[in-house]
């Protein structure tokens, strides 16, 4: 198997400029997306996703401008996510140049959705994009895995290895998998939870969540995943690009 | 002058990154659905993502196989992409439904056998030693998204420059015949080796 495992870096973009937060609560100015995509796409990044959290309809549509001029001088493929709840979010968005759209809260209030732009748009463009938890004291689910909304703020009470499965069953191409115990705390990415999501879908999948130091990207890829995620270790000049493609090859992992 | 080439537009996905990065490699693209309008520029680019019996519908709703069989009459280059590669085979084969492709190049687009599938990301190609477009590009990946391929042993190496890649099995990465070139990868997200790929078509029209 000669296919590389893809090193994505993930920006947070909100009313036009990219922030990341610390537990997706403090939030911190990082710059303008078009230029720090070019100098990902330079440095190596294997694919972009962009998470728009803007809260006003202005905000989303400064979006769709960022993405346009984004897939006008960066020739790799690129992911945005972020408040996607029509059939019609998802043709602007691919019409502007996304290449594939995720799709979070949007599933959960109604999951036939993910079927609905499966079948429209082709599973290959239809990312589920998971914000997984442990259960916290009051609730229970089979896995003790469940899945949050609101950044990891409010659980739903879904199981959430039921809920990948389901979602792969839809039609998504792609899971990106959010261990929302594990962001923020540069820890490491969520090796249990990554085991037993890969254990149980055979779509490509994704890890994000926790990554703080170069060895937590072998370990991921251990566990089984097709790519791995980071946002602020990137963009805060922590780590770069370069030096995680150095680390998966150190450990015999394929990387471009 | 630069070349003028013809992106079909039939309602398949992302086209603007195709656009980009032909007008990125000198090319002067005009993305049209109008057969006329296609037929007056030098070389025909057909995109696809998604479904291979949905994109051939959307071909055939805008009469795209007779604009890609003038292409190739008039000896005038054609570039499939992705899906735009897949429906120029006689058929496709999806979730046991046997669809018509256009029947340009012979064989069937399968299910990949893999235990991950789509075959998304970064690969390396088996570049075949007659290939045009693989012409200066040695040791590079190129970008793959799909769930579908043409099983690589079915094609007659004779006829056609046919370039390999691998992923639970081997099939056609890319194709080559006379004025018909066609690749399973997106080139337009390959970065600077895709980019290569591009300016190598463009060059040829």
């Amino acid at each position: 198997m000669s296919l590389a495992l893809r090193v994505i870096p993930c920006l947070d973009v909100d009313e036009g400029r990219v922030v990341k937060g610390v537990n997706f609560v403090d939030l911190r100015d990082a710059g303008d997306p078009v230029e720090l995509a070019k100098a990902y796409d330079a440095a190596g990044a294997d694919e972009l996703v962009f998470l728009d959290i803007s809260a006003s309809s202005s905000g989303r549509s400064t979006t769709y401008d960022v993405v346009r001029q984004t897939a006008e001088q960066v020739f790799i493929p690129l992911t945005v996510g972020g408040g996607v709840r029509t059939v019609d979010d998802i043709d602007q968005l691919l019409r502007a140049g996304a290449d594939k759209v995720s799709i979070n809260t949007a599933a959960i209030a109604r999951p036939e959705f993910l079927r609905e732009a499966a079948e429209r748009f082709g599973s290959q463009c239809i990312v589920l994009s998971a914000d997984v938890r442990r259960c916290q004291e009051g609730t229970t689910t089979p896995s003790g895995f469940e899945v949050t909304t609101h950044g990891g703020r409010k659980g739903t009470g879904i199981d959430a290895f039921e809920w990948v499965e389901k979602a792969v069953e839809l039609g998504v191409g792609e899971i990106l998998l959010n261990s929302m115990d594990a962001d923020g705390t540069k820890d490491g990415f969520d090796i249990e939870l990554i085991q037993q999501i890969r254990d149980r879908v055979s779509v490509p999948l994704i890890a994000s969540g926790g990554a703080g130091k170069v060895e937590d990207f072998p370990r991921a890829a251990a566990a089984g995943v097709d790519a791995v995620l980071a946002a602020s270790v990137f963009h805060f000049g922590e780590l770069s690009i370069a030096q995680v493609k150095d680390a998966l090859r150190e450990q015999e992992f394929i990387v471009r | 002058m630069a070349q003028r080439v013809a992106l079909l537009d039939y309602g398949s996905g992302n086209i603007r990154s195709a656009y980009k990065a032909l007008e990125r490699v000198g090319a002067s693209v005009v993305v049209t659905s109008d057969v006329d309008e296609a037929l007056e520029q030098d070389a025909l680019v057909v995109p696809g993502v998604g479904a291979f019996a949905a994109c051939m519908a959307g071909l055939e709703a805008v009469d795209g196989r007779r604009v890609i069989d003038s292409f190739l009459e008039s000896d005038r280059p054609v570039l499939g992409i992705c899906v735009g590669m897949q429906i120029l085979f006689d058929r496709g084969v999806e979730h046991g439904v046997d669809s018509p492709g256009c029947g340009f190049l012979s064989g069937v687009v399968e299910a990949l056998e893999a235990p991950v599938v789509p075959h998304m990301g970064w690969n390396t190609v088996q570049a075949d030693q007659k290939s045009r477009l693989f012409a200066g590009i040695e040791d590079q990946r190129f970008y793959f998204v799909h769930s579908y391929g043409v099983k690589a042993d079915g094609i007659d190496p004779g006829r056609f420059a046919v370039t390999t890649a691998n992923y639970g099995e081997t099939f056609v990465a890319a194709i080559e015949s006379g004025a018909l070139a066609a690749t399973q990868f997106h080139p337009e997200k390959s970065g600077d080796a895709g980019l290569q790929l591009l300016t190598n078509w463009v060059a040829s029209i």
